[in-house]
């Protein structure tokens, strides 16, 4: 069976998030100074083969452990769905 | 002494390294490719500055699984000399082979200019014979080179001396306007438990030849060579 992940990594809540700090300041100069607390993160997609929903979460999990997100400054969560 | 300095898709700051160690200090060099697995039975391994693999993902984080860091993992395990600057560093960090991660600068620019640094710990290959004192003026060219490390693992380098440099202004004093990038605590280099493993942000290799008016980091290279010469 083929299934498709879908991964979201964003940065640890407590650590401050440049990018998302320049972006919210800009939403200022736009006229939407209630836009608060942009942060950004990354958004990956990937498809897997694996005999069972359960397998694939594993190997996900695994993807994400080992190289999609480092856990020292970012969390990850995912979906999961039979492609 | 026998330095191998590894070459991955985008370093850019080999050459400059080779050159520091093979003609300032005399000593012989290899060039190690990443997609090699042999270390040619060198004493020493450095991984150099650069955007390898295009910074993608994370600094440091492709680079990590390539074939060469294998071998360098390996080496580092035995005990084996390895020393990471800028994106190197970033790799040793990836790699789990020293404590931490590298967070983008929190002026949210890339930062290219001499900094001071201050040796915090004699303990170690690459302090020994620096002088505790001085502040030595080393360029730094990073956008991710925040430091960063949980609480816990911020006693612990604390407590057994892992922490080798701190940033901090030409008199030597560690305070947050010395400290160009918003590490935690300062820091600009930290090593492993076994102290054989060394990560630092700044480049002493850009600071070695007296044509170019600045050799402070002289002392780092000459600290590890006073190994063999002792």
């Amino acid at each position: 069976m083929k299934f498709k992940a879908e991964i979201n990594v964003m940065p640890l809540k407590a650590l401050l998030d440049p990018q998302g700090k320049a972006v919210t300041s800009s939403m200022k100069n736009l006229g939407l100074a209630e836009i608060e607390n942009v942060r950004i993160g990354k958004h990956i997609t990937l498809e897997i083969e694996a005999t069972s929903k359960q397998e694939a979460s594993s190997k996900v999990d695994d993807a994400c452990k080992k190289l999609l997100a480092n856990q020292i400054m970012e969390s990850y969560d995912y979906t999961l769905t039979e492609a | 002494m026998k330095f191998g300095v590894v070459i991955f898709p985008g370093s850019n700051c080999d050459q400059d390294m080779i050159y520091v160690l093979k003609n300032i200090l005399k000593q012989e060099v290899v060039e190690l490719w990443h997609k090699d697995t042999d270390l040619q039975g060198v004493d020493f391994v450095v991984l150099p500055g650069g955007f390898s693999y295009g910074d993608y993902l994370r600094s440091g984080a492709i680079a990590r699984f390539s074939p060469i860091m294998e071998s360098v993992i390996a080496f580092a395990a035995k005990g084996g000399y390895v020393l990471g600057v800028c994106n190197g560093f970033q790799i040793l960090c990836e790699a789990g082979l020293v404590p931490g991660a590298l967070l983008h600068n929190n002026n949210q620019k890339f930062i290219c200019k001499n900094v001071f640094i201050k040796s915090q710990d004699k303990n170690t290959l690459l302090t020994q014979t620096i002088p505790q004192e001085k502040a030595l003026k080393i360029p730094i060219a990073h956008g991710e080179g925040r430091y960063f490390a949980d609480a816990d693992t911020l006693k612990k380098l604390n407590a057994n001396g892992q922490i080798l440099f701190r940033y901090c202004d030409e008199n030597g004093a560690v305070n947050d306007t010395a400290n160009p990038n918003g590490a935690i605590e300062n820091i600009a280099g930290v090593c492993n438990e076994g102290k054989n493993v060394f990560g630092m942000m700044p480049h002493p290799e850009r600071a070695a030849d007296a044509e170019l008016n600045n050799t402070d980091g002289l002392y780092l290279f000459k600290s590890i060579i006073a190994m063999v010469t002792a």
